[in-house]
């Protein structure tokens, strides 16, 4: 058996040094209620991380899965409503018989396929078994039940004495079990527990697949679906050995991307467009580098260095190509495209991510900057405040008086602010925002707007700066960053909205963020290791089967000046 | 209070659900009228079905620029500059002006309340909410019988989110935004061509639907263990399987010629650079010409009977090269010429809209089906989310009814709503596509009152 997976986790496993009890020091965990178990849809990426982890990354995948609602300011909470639309069936399906169909290939077969038939022409049980024994381990994150492998098993029987062919039978039960909610969602199966409070806990496996799918954005590996089943992580020095293991992983980076990802609302990137009249340097290469190096920086300093996390929002040191080298106007010396190392130096405009052109041109029109939207991001995605919707019934011509001059976009934001309505909100999101306003709509330097010199001085909750290096160094000491962190990294282990009975547990682990210098790894730990994440509640029984939850979707959709 | 019943009951038994048991002779005469085979019939001898879509775009109407108001409903639209492409089709179309959409206290959520409004009978409660199922899928529910497809959706502004077309706020399925997928999807190998000579049922397809139904049946026993929520979304998962299992077996049969039905040309894959300016409006219009005629072969070709087409979206991500703003940003940014008395960028956007409309009617109407064209057998709800975008209005939302509905409905009709609820204009359009439903809408939007002048 050749599983790419298996390879890149024997990998990890090498790493992985009896890592010790870390778990047990210092103040004592907050009792939680949990939450009701649930199921979670895979996001696109998951998907392909399974797929590419079982099979390996040569199989392509060509597809558009629905997309899932923004909640409570994450697409993983929004997963957990997410459900299969008659056309987002078909489209998994598609992607399910073209994956099954790559795999049993003539190219992939023989690394794939743990077993040869004895005749290629006829069903071979014994072979198609032992197939979808050990796949099926990993698709549905747990061991096939022996009802589920015997309709896998009969299936291929069945398809390939129809048709003559093995292989077929292989690909056609393959396609089957890619399509059943047991691959597609991530279920909280539970089991009865006398020994906690709520009677009840999460499988050992449930238990492996939020660990999981929190750490590595994929499903487990060998050693945990291993440990799952020996039950070590039931025990809590168990579940530490493994979460030790798994932050020691290289596949913990694409964890904290995935986060970040969500984090940051950086699907937005999808369908970012500029006028390329009136940016010419604009280019999508240059929009997926933008992304690129804004993830880059973020894994670099928090994973890589494990330094101070408010740090991103100042850190001269990033990653550039000759794409954004264009748009910061500094040399690179791989002019092939390719990724090096860079630090702005320390008289230069820049410092942290919300000065890079991935933060500047996201939260910007096609065609020019904006503060509203910057400031509005700030707000909401790095501090997890609510700027209010803006009101419906608002009569612009009060501020578009066509004689007054407005040149630069303090000058029309101001003409905003004398409008009560809109004051509110301005007041919220523009004081940051134009601190920005030395960045146009896609990120590149500029001192004057429409000729006028552009004045980027603002205001962050009383912290004055007189210019994007200030407004970074008032993020970092922002206590609002640390904490909205912690939350949304929470709900996005637990798939959920944090709930009322954790918020002093959310607290602890604020705490232990601050006492560990804002180590994301600690954190990460942290969370990965505490009781809280896996205590499950009795199920909902509401009337209608929809669960309540608070939508954060007017990021999804452009507005605002 | 809205009703959505149950597919497969007799639409006398749906009555008898929605009334509780108690009268139930409201509305039967008048769902009788329509169910009746009045069409004309394919060469086949098949009647031809009646289908519906939607047509969607941005921002609404430039008042005093679209179309003459009216205050009694008669027959004759007249139409101004900003709609003038549609003069020529002004006999294929029904115009709805001065219908309302009341809040009851609730926020109008920016270009969100008015769409969810027109389209679920129900205002929203938060930015993002839909509360009730849209009214093209519980029209899908009644009438997909034999097609492929329950619905087919697009969008010509290349935003998969943007499709207006769901069961509830997490329930909505992305928009097809890209030409030639939309193309694969219908005309892929799973295409049976009607006209072709020779049929010969792939063994391997029945094979995958009986496989599919093992596995998915196996996976029943979850059911027994999920909070209410998640079961809710197991029946969807289930509901969803089943559309499959109808394609496959769809696959089987021998579909009936269709002399209506030319599989349109495959389109180019677009060149990178192509890629960059997809939304603007040059490349929307573009872009949407192409999606339209895919889109209206299939129907033709009966693979749907439902099909939702975006031109722009409701935040109208749309441009013009060199502009700073997009279409939406305009709506509120720019200046209201005082000599024109409108926003002059803003009106562009709106009239190039008109020009998608007309493209797609046109497109509709080049294809001959019975003694007509496809469009005198289909009925399209046009609307916006918004009246006067500039200033956020929803009462005033402009609608057109579009084609002839299998004859079920006249058409060069104004329509004036005299303020009553934007919603009379669903429950009018789901009872003539026999939809059994006899109220719509909640609260101040609830209606139980059809606008029977429109039907023939």
């Amino acid at each position: 058996m050749t599983y790419r997976f298996s390879k890149v986790l024997s990998k990890a496993a090498a790493l992985t040094v009896a890592a010790g009890l870390l778990v047990g020091c210092g103040e004592s965990e907050p009792q939680t209620g949990g939450a009701p178990p649930d199921m979670r849809r895979l996001t696109t990426e998951q998907y392909h991380n399974i797929i590419h982890d079982v099979f390996g990354e040569y199989i392509v995948m060509v597809g558009r899965f629905d997309p899932l609602v923004r909640t409570e300011g994450l697409f993983a909470v929004g997963a957990r409503n997410a459900p299969i639309t008659r056309s987002g069936f078909e489209e998994f399906y598609k992607v399910a018989r073209s994956v099954a169909e790559q795999v049993v290939s003539n190219e992939n077969r023989a690394v794939l396929i743990p077993c040869e038939p004895a005749d290629v022409s006829r069903a071979d049980e014994t072979c198609a078994r032992q197939f979808f024994t050990e796949v099926g381990r990993h698709l549905y994150r747990r061991p096939l039940t022996e009802s589920e492998l015997s309709t896998a098993v009969t299936a291929a029987k069945d398809v390939a004495d129809e048709l003559g062919d093995f292989y077929a039978g292989i690909e056609f039960g393959l396609a089957g079990l890619l399509v059943t909610p047991s691959f597609l969602f991530i279920i909280d199966e539970t089991e009865e527990d006398t020994s906690s409070p709520t009677g009840m806990r999460l499988t050992a496996y449930a238990k492996a697949s939020r660990l999981s799918f929190f750490l590595w954005n994929t499903g487990p590996d060998d050693m945990l679906l291993a440990a799952a089943e020996a039950g070590e992580l039931h025990t809590a020095k168990g579940l530490a050995r493994q979460v030790d293991r798994m932050m020691r992983s290289e596949l913990l980076s694409r964890g904290v991307r995935a986060f970040f990802e969500d984090f940051l609302d950086l699907e937005k990137f999808e369908t970012l467009e500029k006028d390329t009249i009136i940016y010419p340097a604009y280019t999508i290469n240059a929009a997926q580098s933008a992304k690129e190096q804004l993830l880059r920086t973020i894994i670099s300093h928090t994973v890589d260095k494990d330094a101070p996390y408010p740090g991103i929002f100042s850190t001269r040191e990033t990653f550039i190509d000759s794409h954004l080298g264009r748009i910061y106007k500094v040399p690179v010396s791989r002019p092939d495209g390719g990724w090096e190392p860079y630090t702005f130096p320390e008289d230069d405009v820049r410092a942290g991510v919300l000065t890079q052109m991935g933060f500047l041109a996201l939260f910007s029109h096609p065609g020019r900057s904006s503060a509203t939207l910057r400031g509005k991001a700030v707000r909401e995605l790095v501090l997890c405040q609510k700027v209010p919707d803006p009101p419906g019934d608002v009569d612009f011509s009060l501020f578009n008086d066509p004689n007054a001059p407005s040149r630069t976009a303090r000058d029309r934001l101001t003409a905003h602010s004398t409008v009560p309505s809109c004051a509110g909100c301005h007041k919220i999101t523009d004081p940051i925002g134009l601190g920005f306003e030395h960045f146009d709509g896609i990120g590149q330097f500029r001192t004057r707007e429409q000729g006028a010199v552009i004045d980027v001085s603002g205001d962050l909750d009383g912290t004055q700066f007189t210019d994007a290096i200030g407004l970074a160094e008032a993020m970092t000491e922002h206590p609002g960053v640390p904490a909205c962190l912690t939350n949304q990294l929470y709900s996005y282990a637990a798939g959920r909205a944090t709930d009322r009975n954790e918020r002093e547990f959310v607290r602890f682990l604020e705490a232990g963020f601050v006492e560990s210098g804002y180590s994301l790894k600690t954190l990460m730990r942290d969370i990965a290791t505490s009781e809280a994440l896996y205590i499950v509640s009795p199920p909902e029984r509401g009337p209608d089967g929809m669960r309540a939850a608070s939508l954060n979707t007017s990021f999804d959709q452009e507005r605002g000046s | 209070m809205s009703v959505l019943l149950p597919k497969k009951s007799t639409r006398r038994q749906a009555l008898r659900t929605m009334m509780g048991g108690g009268v139930m002779s409201l509305t039967l005469p008048f769902l009788d009228c329509f169910l009746n085979d009045n069409g004309t019939a394919l060469a086949s001898g098949a009647p031809i079905p009646v289908r519906f879509g939607t047509w969607y775009w941005g921002m609404g109407h430039t008042p005093g620029k679209a179309v003459v108001e009216k205050t009694s409903t008669s027959p004759g639209i007249e139409f101004l500059e900003e709609t003038a492409p549609l003069i020529p089709h002004k006999d294929k179309m029904t115009y709805f002006g001065n219908f309302n959409m009341p809040l009851d206290g609730r926020s109008n959520y920016t270009h969100h309340s008015g769409w969810v409004i027109g389209r679920t009978g129900s205002a929203p409660e938060a930015g993002g909410d839909i509360p009730a199922p849209t009214l093209d899928l519980l029209i899908a529910d009644e009438i997909d019988e034999g097609t492929r497809f329950h619905t087919l959706d697009a969008t010509s502004v290349s935003i998969a989110r943007e499709n207006y077309s769901a069961r509830n706020t997490y329930n909505r399925a992305a928009a097809q935004v890209d030409p030639v997928a939309l193309f694969d999807r219908i005309y892929g190998p799973e295409f049976a061509d009607p006209n072709k000579a020779d049929f010969k049922p792939d063994p391997a397809v029945r094979l995958r639907k009986s496989i599919l139904s093992s596995f998915t049946e196996e996976t029943r026993d979850y059911m027994k263990t999920l909070g209410a929520a998640d079961k809710r979304r197991m029946d969807e998962y289930y509901t969803s399987i089943r559309e499959i299992e109808n394609q496959l077996e769809l696959q089987l049969q021998k579909p009936e010629p269709n002399e209506a039905c030319m599989v349109p040309q495959r389109p180019d894959e677009p060149a990178p650079d192509e890629v960059a300016k997809v939304r603007e409006m040059d490349s929307v219009i573009e872009n949407h010409k192409v999606m339209s005629k895919i889109l209206a072969m299939a129907v033709a070709c009966n693979q749907t009977k439902v099909f939702n087409m975006v031109f722009t979206d409701n935040f109208a991500n749309v441009r013009r090269v060199g502009e700073t703003y997009t279409h939406h940003l305009l709506t509120h940014e720019e200046v209201v010429d005082p000599e024109l008395g409108y926003q002059p960028l803003t009106y562009w956007f709106n009239a190039r809209s008109m020009e998608g409309l007309a493209t797609f009617i046109e497109t509709m109407e080049s294809i001959p089906e019975g003694g007509g064209t496809l469009l005198d057998n289909c009925l399209i709800f046009a609307t916006s989310e918004t009246n006067y975008a500039r200033l956020h209005t929803i009462d005033g939302v402009p609608a057109y009814l579009i084609g002839g509905a299998g004859g079920r409905v006249k058409q060069g009709m104004y329509v004036a709503g005299g303020g009553d609820p934007f919603t009379r204009i669903g429950l009018t359009t789901m009872q003539i596509m026999g939809v059994p439903i006899e109220t719509w809408g909640t609260k101040s939007l609830q209606t139980a009152n059809p606008i029977t002048e429109i039907l023939a």
